[in-house]
């Protein structure tokens, strides 16, 4: 049992680092952005690009000290956050905003947001195909601790990085002007107009904090498994539950809600199929909608 | 030109299906305001009832590698009606449960609804025979003509379907009961204002829309002949029925067959055009084309014309 918690501590950390970027854009442009998943498959596969060129360079190769993979994964985290970046912003740019423009109804960009999912996935399917692809082949190092609970060494490192990823994006939030804009942004457009903020140029840089959120999500759940066009869809729903979960724009509540729900579902698996685990995770997310819709960790806005 | 005329007759059974689907999407999304991300839910509960209404229980040797809950062999009709009662069930007790979330919530309850039917069908393989689906299934009026001309039968099967959906439809917008809803769409609280039972009114018409969709399911067991949960993914059991139906026109019952038939000619022919032209070493990657454009295409629609080709009749009514 405690074995299964570790394991949902470190789903749940993976979660909450994916829904984080989620819920910043439905905090602040009041999208629920269907594509977040596929963004995230994308940031995956953009690492893999250069992973691949550095194995074919035959340089940094070697693992560093105790975990699976060299360098290069750390150097390819670069190139991925930036077409990662790009591509939010890009999509941003082509699809939300002219619907922004048009006084769309916020409906009419959560279905177009399906659409770009599904072009995202159709062009990954194109580009690497179906199969399974990895970052490492080599081996991949374990630790034992008493009462048989193990794990992978590169599980450390997600943890790690995910939660300094967490507290990044907290501390710029609350601390840093940009962050405060965006917060003014996100509780009231007109007001945050009038006092001399750059809508448009916030939103510009939310999404491109998104992207760099997603990026890592994308390469961190890339280590942890294996890369599949279909990863970050299936990803998606846990990621909706935690954010719904957690309460609109809370970094917190994503933070909690992906932790409890990463625990929940590896808990699950002592009695229930593993496959059933996005159902786990759906019917604490209906559960939570049904008795307290504004999440259950706070209702502070980001 | 037979080849032809047979891939002409199979479309047209496949998108007077799917215009079935986006005309019970119209109940719910286009008079009613409801986002009913769950489409395939339906579809399979609809596919899976009347697939076990109208088989046989397996028996012998076969009992040991199809399992199935039930089996009764009733004739196709009892199949179809049977779908239609099943998938208004499930509707409204997923109603009770989600009809009060706001919008967006309620997208991603029924996308989550979905997906968990679709797990349950694939993991339980007492239910339905898991991952490998029911096969066989009987088709209506089989024998009557030659094995070659079937699909001529079916496809007349199913547009009188068609035809009988859309005209109940027409009849039902058009009634004080379809203007509720309208009303309940485009406001909610002047709707109650007006003294209506908001709740009760959505979960008449999600079921409504459920039912149809059910008998759509069926429709699509006995054609395909065979089911698997895989057909139910959200791809092709909601988002292509979304596609089509935002394309055509939301809010008009003659958009949502118009819609089907377009996308489908797309997704359909595409498939034959890649096939014939795309190289060999490719060929296995290429039908995703088909993702990106149906992803395209919905992204386009929402940003250039979110109403659709045919937009929704401003009066209904005829005075």
């Amino acid at each position: 049992m405690i074995e299964l918690i570790i394991y949902g501590i470190i789903l749940g950390s993976i979660i909450a680092l994916g829904s984080i970027g989620l819920t910043l854009i439905w905090g602040i442009t009041e999208l629920f952005n269907c594509a977040h998943g596929d963004q995230i498959t994308v940031g995956a596969y953009s690492a893999l690009i250069f992973i691949a060129l550095f194995t074919r360079l035959g340089i940094m190769q070697e693992p560093i000290g105790p975990f699976s993979f060299g360098w290069g994964i750390l150097i390819a985290f670069i190139p991925a956050i930036l077409v990662s970046m790009g591509l939010a912003i890009l999509i941003d740019q082509l699809v939300y905003r002219p619907i922004r423009q048009a006084r769309g109804h916020f409906i009419t960009a959560f279905i177009a947001s399906i659409g770009v999912a599904w072009a995202l996935r159709g062009l990954i399917y194109i580009i690497w195909g179906a199969d399974f692809h990895f970052y490492t082949t080599g081996l991949r190092p374990m630790i034992f601790l008493p009462m048989g609970i193990k794990f992978r060494t590169d599980e450390i490192f997600i943890v790690v990085v995910a939660w300094i990823a967490v507290a990044a994006v907290y501390i710029f939030m609350s601390k840093a002007k940009m962050g405060k804009a965006l917060r003014a942004l996100a509780d009231n457009p007109g007001l945050a107009r009038i006092s001399g903020i750059n809508t448009e140029r916030m939103l510009v840089w939310a999404w491109g904090i998104a992207g760099l959120l997603i990026a890592v999500a994308g390469v961190l759940y890339g280590i942890e498994t294996q890369l599949r066009p279909e990863m970050g869809w299936i990803f998606l729903l846990p990621l909706f539950a935690a954010v719904i979960l957690g309460g609109k724009g809370s970094i917190t509540g994503a933070l909690a809600g992906g932790l409890v729900l990463g625990i929940a579902q590896q808990v699950s698996t002592a009695w229930l199929l593993p496959s059933y685990k996005p159902a786990v995770a759906f019917l604490i997310m209906i559960l939570v909608l049904i008795f307290r819709p504004k999440g259950i960790f706070g209702t502070r806005q980001v | 030109m037979a080849g032809i005329l047979n891939f002409l007759v199979s479309f047209a059974i496949m998108a007077a299906i799917y215009a079935i689907f986006a005309m019970a999407l119209n109940v719910h999304w286009g008079y009613t305001g409801l986002l009913n991300f769950g489409i395939a839910g339906f579809f399979a509960v609809g596919a899976y009832t009347s697939a076990m209404f109208t088989s046989k229980m397996p028996t012998g040797t076969l009992a040991k590698y199809v399992k199935m809950a039930f089996g009764f062999d009733l004739p196709f009709l009892c199949g179809v009606l049977a779908a239609g009662i099943a998938a208004g069930i499930i509707a409204v007790l997923i109603g009770l449960l989600t009809l009060r979330l706001s919008e967006g919530y309620l997208a991603i309850a029924t996308l989550g609804i979905a997906e968990s039917i679709r797990l349950v069908l694939n993991n339980e393989h007492w239910l339905a025979n898991g991952p490998q689906g029911l096969i066989g299934l009987p088709k209506p009026l089989y024998g009557l003509v030659p094995p070659a001309y079937y699909n001529y039968i079916y496809l007349i099967i199913v547009v009188i379907f068609l035809a009988i959906i859309y005209f109940a439809l027409e009849r039902g917008i058009r009634s004080p009961w379809g203007r509720v809803l309208r009303a309940i769409r485009e406001d909610e609280v002047m709707a109650s204002a007006d003294g209506k039972n908001i709740f009760l009114f959505k979960l008449q018409s999600l079921a409504l829309g459920a039912v149809i969709m059910g008998i759509g399911g069926a429709l699509y067991a006995h054609y395909s002949g065979a089911i698997q949960p895989a057909v139910f993914e959200p791809l092709f059991g909601t988002f292509i029925i979304w596609t089509m139906l935002t394309l055509g026109g939301t809010g008009n019952n003659k958009g949502a067959i118009l819609g089907a038939f377009i996308v489908w000619a797309l997704w359909s022919w595409s498939t034959f055009l890649i096939l014939k032209f795309v190289p060999q070493g490719f060929q296995t990657r290429a039908p995703f084309i088909r993702y990106v454009i149906i992803g395209f295409l919905l992204a386009g629609i929402m940003v250039k014309r979110p109403k659709g080709l045919i937009g929704e009749e401003r009066t209904v009514s005829r005075f």
